[in-house]
Formats: C-alpha cells, sequence, structure tokens
C-alpha cells in the first residue's frame, strides 16, 4: 500500500467525465457526411474522388506543418482537419479543378482556421473562407455546372436556384430532395445530408436552434414573397431543398466552432442567416447565398454571446414568495 | 407521483449498485484516530484536552470559541497521545488530537432530552445542537446551531431534509433513509420545532423509492411530506433543491433562508435525534466507502478521525492500482495525497478509483460546443468562464458571474476538451477575491 500511496493523483473535482471527446464529435461528423460524400461520386463521378483526396491531403499537410511552426502540441487526431477537407469539397461545383482545390484547402486550415489560432479559436468557418476565396480567384470554374449521372433534366446548365432566379424554371421537389440536380458536390441531396445530420442531432452535436431557425425563418419569408408574387418567386419549399441550404443549415452554420454558445444566441443567429438567405436569393445577384450568409453572421457570434448571456440563477427575479 | 426537477444538470453513471444494497456495518475502532479540531466552516477549536490524558468517549476534547464554530468530542474512550498538527481531508495540516483507543469503554454522553419534538422546548434543543457540534453533514459542514437560528427578519417556514444523494457512488444517505428512517422524521421534527416551519418536506430522488416507503412508514403525513425529485445530478445541491421543490430562487450570493427556507442533510437529522433522545454527541457518522479501488464495497458507521486506511480493510482491501482516493463523491469529492487522512464529520464517502488514462489526460481549446451551457444549473457560461480564466482576464470574470458558480462540476463532466473547468473557475473567483481586497486597501 505504501507504493500506492505516494502514487496517488491529486486533481479538482470532478473526477469522473463523460465520454464525450473532440475527437469523437469531429469523427461523427466525418461518418456522417459519407452517405451524401458517396453519392457525390456516383453523381459526379470518380473525378470528385480525387477532389476529396486532394483536399483532404492538402487539409491535413497544412494542419501539421502548421502547427508545427507555431510549435503547438499535435492535434491532427481530432479530425477537425479532416471534417473541412471534405467540407470544402462538398461546397465546389463537379469540376473544380484539382490545383484550385489544393490552394483553398490550404486557405481553409491556414487563414481560416490556424491564423485564428487554431481549432476551437476560429471566427470564420473554415471550409467556407477557402470557398469563399476559390468564388474571388476562380470566378469561372466556381459556376460551372454538370448534369449528374442520375439526373432529372435532360440538358446540362443551371442549377435549379439559378435556373430558377435567371429562367425562372422551377425544380420539382422530389428531385430536390433526393438530389437529380446539379450543383455543388456534395449540396445535392437533401435527403442524405438530413439523415446523416439526424445522428448528430440526437447526440447533440449540432445546436439544433440553428438549423430549426434557419429553416423556420427560410419557409416564413419564402411563402411571404411567394404570396406576393408566386410568378417571380419560388415558395418555400423549394427554398429549403435547393442549394446549399441544407449543407450551409445543418454542416456549416451548426458547426460548433463559428456557432454561438447560449440558446437565445442560436436563434438570433439562425434567422439573420435565414433572412440574410433569402435577401440573396431573392434580390442579390447571384443565384445562390448561403454561404456569405453563414460567414456574415459569423463575424457576429462574440457579439451574439456576449449580448445573449443568460440570467444567472438568482439574479434578476423578484425573490418574495 | 410528480417528480420535482430544475434546469441543465447530468445524468452520470451513478455506481450505486456498488453499495446501495449493503446494510451499515460498524468499521470498528481503528489502532490510532486523528481528531482534527477544524472540522466545520468557522473558527477552529481550542484543544480541551492535553497529551497523556485519559478520556472517555463523548468527551470534549476541542472547545469552541467562537459563535461559528462547533465543538469537537472524543469518539472512543482512552488515552490522548498527542496534540500536533496532522493533515485534513482538505488539504492543509490542521492541529489535531491523536488517540489512542482502550478498550474501557468509558462514556461520558450528555443527558437525554426526551424523544418527541412537540414536548420538548426548542430553546433546549438548540442548546443540544449546539453542545453536541453538529455540522452539515451532506458535506458542507456549516455547523447546524448556526444554520438553525436564523436572523429575526428571516421567518423560515419550510424546511427540507435532503435525501437526494445526487452524487454518484454515494449511499451513505440512501441506507440511513432505509434503516433507520424513525431516527430521520424525528431529527426533522426537532429541527423544525426549533426553525418554528410551516412545512417539513423530505425530498428523495427518485432512484430510492425503498427509502421513500420506509421514511412514509416511519412518519405522519399530517407533518411530513416525502416528494420525490428526478435522478439528476445536482439534485441535491442546495439552491437546485429549493427551486425544484419549492419555485423558489436563492438570490445570487444569497443563502436559503433568504427564501424561508433551511435545507438539512438526512444526516444531520439522524445527529440531531441522537443528540436530543440519547445525549449523544457527534462521533461517528455514515460513509460509503466505494469504488472499483476496494474489493468489497459497503457502508459503515465511522468513528470520526478513522484513517482511511482503515476503512479500505474494513470494505476488503484495496483491488488493482491505486489512481485516486477521494473524500466524497466523485463529482464534488476532494481527491487526497494520503491514506492516513482521517475521517471528519463531513465525509459522506471513500471513493478509491483504480488509476485509468483519462485521470492524467491535457485538455484541448474550447470548441464552443455549448454543452457545458446546457448542463450549467444556474446558467452561467462555464466556457466563457474557462477561457477567461486561462487567458487570466480576472476583471472580465466577475462580469460573468463566477462566484454564482456552485462548483458542481457538471460543466467538467461534458466538456469534451476535457477541459478541467472547475478548477479555472476556483482559480478565478480566488483571484477575483485577491483584486477586491486590494481595491479595498
Amino acid at each position: 500500500m505504501a507504493n500506492e500511496q505516494n502514487s496517488l493523483i491529486l486533481s479538482t473535482s470532478p473526477h469522473i467525465k463523460s465520454d464525450e471527446s473532440v475527437r469523437k464529435i469531429m469523427l461523427s461528423v466525418n461518418i456522417t457526411l459519407v452517405p451524401a460524400a458517396a453519392f457525390s461520386v456516383y453523381q459526379f463521378g470518380l473525378y470528385t474522388l480525387l477532389l476529396y483526396a486532394v483536399s483532404i491531403a492538402t487539409c491535413l499537410v497544412s494542419e501539421y506543418v502548421v502547427v508545427r511552426l507555431r510549435k503547438r502540441t499535435f492535434t491532427l487526431n481530432d479530425g477537425s482537419a479532416l471534417v473541412t477537407g471534405i467540407l470544402l469539397v462538398m461546397v465546389l461545383p463537379p469540376r473544380f479543378p484539382a490545383y484550385g482545390v489544393v490552394l483553398g484547402a490550404f486557405v481553409s486550415i491556414v487563414i481560416g482556421k490556424q491564423i485564428f489560432g487554431g481549432l476551437g479559436n476560429n471566427i470564420f468557418n473554415p471550409a467556407l473562407i477557402g470557398r469563399a476565396f476559390l468564388a474571388a480567384t476562380y470566378p469561372v470554374h466556381i459556376s460551372q455546372w454538370i448534369l449528374p449521372r442520375m439526373s432529372a433534366a435532360a440538358v446540362s446548365g443551371a442549377t435549379p436556384l439559378a435556373g430558377m432566379k435567371f429562367d425562372g424554371i422551377v425544380t420539382p421537389f422530389s428531385d430536390l430532395f433526393f438530389g437529380t440536380v446539379s450543383g455543388s458536390i456534395g449540396e445535392t441531396s437533401a435527403i442524405l445530408l438530413i439523415l446523416g445530420s439526424l445522428y448528430l442531432l440526437m447526440k447533440k452535436y449540432i445546436k439544433w436552434r440553428i438549423p430549426a431557425s434557419i429553416f423556420v425563418t427560410v419557409i416564413v419569408l419564402g411563402e411571404i414573397f411567394h404570396l406576393i408574387n408566386p410568378a417571380k418567386f419560388p415558395g418555400p419549399v423549394f427554398h429549403l431543398f435547393a442549394g446549399g441550404l441544407m449543407i450551409g443549415a445543418l454542416y456549416m452554420a451548426a458547426d460548433m466552432v463559428t456557432s454561438p454558445i447560449t440558446k437565445k444566441g442560436c436563434v438570433i443567429y439562425g434567422c439573420a442567416i435565414g433572412l440574410l438567405v433569402i435577401i440573396i436569393r431573392l434580390f442579390g445577384g447571384l443565384a445562390e447565398g448561403v454561404m456569405y450568409a453563414i460567414l456574415f453572421m459569423n463575424a457576429f457570434v462574440p457579439l451574439i454571446n456576449r449580448a445573449t448571456k443568460p440570467r444567472i440563477f438568482g439574479t434578476g427575479v423578484n425573490h418574495e414568495y | 407521483m410528480k417528480l420535482f426537477s430544475f434546469q441543465g444538470g447530468v445524468h452520470p453513471a451513478y455506481r450505486k449498485e456498488l453499495s446501495g444494497q449493503r446494510e451499515i456495518k460498524e468499521a470498528g475502532i481503528p489502532e490510532q484516530l486523528v481528531i482534527p479540531l477544524s472540522q466545520h466552516i468557522g473558527a477552529p477549536c481550542e484543544p480541551g484536552v492535553a497529551a497523556g490524558d485519559r478520556i472517555k468517549e463523548g468527551q470534549v476534547i476541542g472547545k469552541t470559541v467562537s459563535f461559528v464554530s462547533a465543538p469537537v468530542h472524543s469518539p472512543v474512550s482512552g488515552k490522548v497521545k498527542k496534540i500536533e498538527k496532522s493533515f485534513h481531508p482538505l488539504g492543509q495540516k490542521v492541529l489535531s488530537v491523536i488517540i489512542q483507543p482502550d478498550d474501557e469503554g468509558a462514556r461520558d454522553y450528555m443527558k437525554p432530552l426526551g424523544k418527541n419534538a412537540s414536548e420538548l422546548d426548542p430553546k433546549d434543543i438548540l442548546t443540544r445542537i449546539t453542545d453536541a457540534g453538529i455540522v452539515g453533514m451532506g458535506g458542507a459542514t456549516f455547523p447546524a446551531h448556526v444554520k438553525f437560528s436564523p436572523p429575526k427578519d428571516k421567518p423560515i417556514d419550510t424546511l427540507i431534509i435532503n435525501g437526494c444523494e445526487c452524487e454518484p457512488y454515494l449511499t451513505a444517505d440512501h441506507r440511513l433513509m432505509v434503516e433507520m428512517p424513525e431516527y430521520i422524521i424525528s431529527g426533522a421534527k426537532m429541527i423544525g420545532k426549533v426553525l418554528d416551519v410551516k412545512e417539513i418536506v423530505i425530498a428523495v430522488e427518485s432512484n430510492k423509492p425503498d427509502a421513500v416507503e420506509k421514511l412514509e412508514k416511519a412518519g405522519d403525513e399530517r407533518d411530513i411530506l416525502c416528494v420525490l425529485t428526478k435522478t439528476k445530478y445536482p439534485q441535491g445541491a442546495e439552491k437546485m433543491l429549493i427551486k425544484a421543490v419549492l419555485n423558489r430562487e436563492v438570490p445570487s450570493g444569497g443563502l436559503p433562508m433568504d427564501v424561508g427556507v433551511v435545507v438539512s442533510n438526512v444526516g444531520t437529522a439522524l445527529a440531531v435525534c441522537e443528540s436530543v433522545r440519547d445525549g449523544k454527541p457527534l462521533i461517528e457518522r455514515v460513509v460509503t466507502v466505494t469504488g472499483n479501488g476496494v474489493k468489497n464495497p459497503g457502508n459503515f458507521f465511522v468513528k470520526i478521525g478513522t484513517p482511511v486506511k482503515h476503512l479500505i480493510e474494513q470494505a476488503g482491501g484495496t483491488a488493482g492500482n491505486i489512481g485516486k482516493c477521494i473524500m466524497g463523491g466523485p463529482m464534488m469529492g476532494i481527491a487526497q495525497a494520503s491514506l492516513d487522512v482521517p475521517v471528519i464529520k463531513g465525509t459522506s464517502g471513500i471513493l478509491i478509483m483504480q488509476e485509468a488514462d483519462y485521470m492524467q489526460e491535457g485538455y484541448l481549446p474550447c470548441i464552443k460546443c455549448s454543452f457545458c451551457v446546457q448542463v450549467c444549473p444556474v446558467n452561467l457560461l462555464p466556457s466563457k468562464l474557462s477561457v477567461i480564466a486561462e487567458a487570466r482576464r480576472w476583471d472580465l470574470a466577475d462580469s460573468y458571474g463566477v462566484n454564482d458558480c456552485i462548483e458542481c462540476g457538471c460543466c467538467d463532466y461534458v466538456c469534451p476538451g476535457k477541459r478541467p473547468i472547475v478548477q479555472f473557475i476556483k482559480t478565478a473567483k480566488i483571484k477575483v477575491r485577491e483584486i477586491k481586497e486590494r481595491e479595498k486597501k
């Protein structure tokens, strides 16, 4: 016993920990993205598989190099760089050049994340920073679409959102829902993204208030504008399932690091994103506005957190009884 | 039956099955007892005996020098070996009386006052509680007579007897309720009489239906109400319990008496009953000895001052490679540096845990998952507080309510980055206090 006594571990309470870990959360996100990613490879061909590989490899290498340069402990195994690598490809067009993806992945990790201090400290969603960079540097490539293998439309051309905006073509709900439409690599199949995220919602790895308030805002505003001018503005269901709204709401807006920590804050953040999406989609120059809506609101997260501090127990109530 | 509860909280693995069905056994008398002269919040006692003195069981060995204090009695008959500074479960060295027990069994209890609270004078009961050295047995160890003497402008209408025992692993209160319900009911009535309350409520978590059954049988529904609370940690925390049962919020920085409530642990009720009815001072308590680090977990009647080592032997000895010895439960208990520390009045359990990898793991930056925000029972932003403390921004800690933290550990428990949030918050509290004191000067 003397020996044991010398080695007793001292630490502050609590002495038990739940089995949640950052690694577990990030790996869960990765795994739930697999169905949508696999479907995207089927739909858009093996070339997209190459893009995934290139993006993931670049993310991991950049993370490794920067962490080494910053002389920080090695954090590659937390799985967060992997998430960025996969998500970046999912929001790019199917024939985006591979060298562009290398650049985008590098920007995602280095400018999007490590410059702010690495895991947990970034303000903007890294994958979206990468995409925004590519949208600015490769404006032509970022808007070139191809028809998927399983396609509802016969001729190649615009995404459902662009078709709606510029040609007034309404894509049927079922095509949007199952993903037999053109669009960014991983955004097309609403059903697979929803199914994947259900697990995350159940595990509370997604702050449910964020997607919920985005959806509600989009539905309400979409319906209002649709009622005002049905010929010009599509209905709420179209808004919900077209373009990047599903992947944006479920996987990017709800990214833990870059979203508010308070309950009220999540609702404000979600509603604002929904509002911006509708404004950009209906009145902006672009067909899709999810990326900019999220990046814009990311910037307000610290402010939202501060403004929505919960009422501390025992304060601000009448203590008469 | 309605389950009372509160916002937030966690559901850790309870592990109460290790000792929950084990009847309370006598732990016996160890070779030597170490009795700290400070076992309560407040002024330490002065030694009332000298080295070499023969003492009787129940004799005062530590005298109080102020109101907020509680006398200390000898748990055994024997001889004072020496009086010296010795390690206390709270970490520092404290003046302690070291006693060598003998087998003469000489006893010096106080005069029994009577059995029925209704026939007793509340002043006598209060004096008895003072003299018996009773403190809050749930772990806070605040002198009971102080708690039971609220100022005139704070009338108390409800006494809550806390039988929640929400800490995982611990089963001492559970066994007490099952095995000695009459004592608890009777003690509760005595406390109720002192406080002149309208209502006495015994609150028990829903995972102890047998305890409620026994208490209801032992009590009389007209005097005492038994309520079930949801099994959720920290249901037994005073503020959470009052909120759950009465829907009253203890004000920030305030005490339960500010909302007309006194909360007492079932162990305290038992001690009150024994002191009034048998004249027995607080020299013994029930302790759960448990965890995967002991072979035979169980519940024991333990003499105050018994070294942890003796209790481990009573529980069948150690099993495996011991990583931690915790006094109290796993959520709020204190890790001990040595197995020689004694059981004190506030020790509800000894948790011996085998070494595990997670105990020495490092932590990651906050990823803002907000798990901690969702479980915090007092609505703080624990993650923010931990980041503030990490950055040493003590000026901000106060505005984020650091002093409202009850240190329940829920945030720390759920943190996927394994951040030592409670440690950060404790440090911040100390720093904030230091800064405030400096400003005063």
